[in-house]
């Protein structure tokens, strides 16, 4: 069955929803960053591998939730061409 | 001209034909501006997601480059009787590049740390008196005893170098680095 197209608010929801959820996780990475900094400047590098990792899962998320919104912007662009 | 279903009238309510010059050769549509705007911000939040990585991953290859280095080895410093109580002495170690402080706070008391503050690295000088480190830069002051920061800005303790006592000579050991 043929998904029917976001309207334009729906995708400005999801927009605002995709968009706060991201800034959370690269907020996060932020504070994983400083604090990655700070136990590598005090000799502790056993965070270090861990923390790229995380890093490396939240970059992963925001890339999938990048793509989700490009893709809703596709559907749209295919139903009617009349995306912004 | 239509005006398709999911696209805003002008602010007057009127079609697009019979609204000013302007308005006509300037046709924004606001809501669907401010969708392409918010997901813009969105891939810029994403960009800015792997440069984080990229910070990551740059210091887990400087850690990894610094595990690889040799533990420096023991170097001797002074003298016991070179230093006066309550007097202090630059010394290098482990490299030439690694400024430290050697500080005799009493008799049979000896500390010594690395010279450059946690904060931005300038110098720190003892306050042998008030028993504690000063940097100057930005008013950081750090324990003389235990080199850990107890004002202004910095906020991890000074490297501590460990330090042995042979033969009547003060020697540096090791560098212990803290987070705390
Ligand atoms: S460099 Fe020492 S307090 Fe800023």
């Amino acid at each position: 069955m043929k998904k029917r197209p976001l309207s334009r608010d729906e995708r400005r929801s999801i927009t605002y929803g995709i968009l706060s959820v991201v800034v959370v996780i690269v907020l996060l990475q932020l504070w994983l960053l400083t604090a990655t900094m700070n136990a590598y400047l005090g000799g502790d590098d056993t965070v270090v591998w861990p923390a790229a990792a995380a890093s490396l899962i939240c970059f992963g998320l925001n890339g999938g939730l990048l793509w989700y919104l490009y893709s809703i912007e596709r559907t749209v662009e295919t139903s009617d061409g009349d995306s912004p | 001209m239509n005006i398709p279903s999911n696209r805003s009238t002008a602010p007057n309510g009127r079609p697009l034909e019979i609204q000013p010059k302007w308005r006509q050769d300037f046709p924004i549509d606001v809501a669907d501006d401010e969708l392409g705007a918010r997901r813009e911000f969105t891939k810029f939040a994403v960009l800015v997601s792997f440069a984080f990585v990229v910070g990551q991953c740059w210091i887990a290859l400087k850690s990894w480059l610094r595990r690889r280095k040799p533990t420096p080895g023991s170097q001797r410093i002074a003298a016991i009787d070179d230093v006066a109580v309550g007097a202090a002495m630059l010394f290098h170690y482990p490299t030439e590049n690694d400024p430290c402080l050697l500080l005799r706070a009493a008799t049979g008391t000896f500390f010594a740390y690395s010279n450059q503050c946690t904060h931005l690295m300038c110098a720190v000088r003892p306050e042998m008196d008030q028993s504690r480190l000063h940097c100057p830069c930005h008013a950081g002051y750090f324990d003389l005893a235990t080199g850990r920061p107890i004002a202004g800005p910095p906020r991890r303790p000074l490297p501590r170098i460990v330090l042995e006592v042979r033969a009547g000579s003060l020697y540096a050991v090791g560098v212990e680095r803290r987070t705390i």
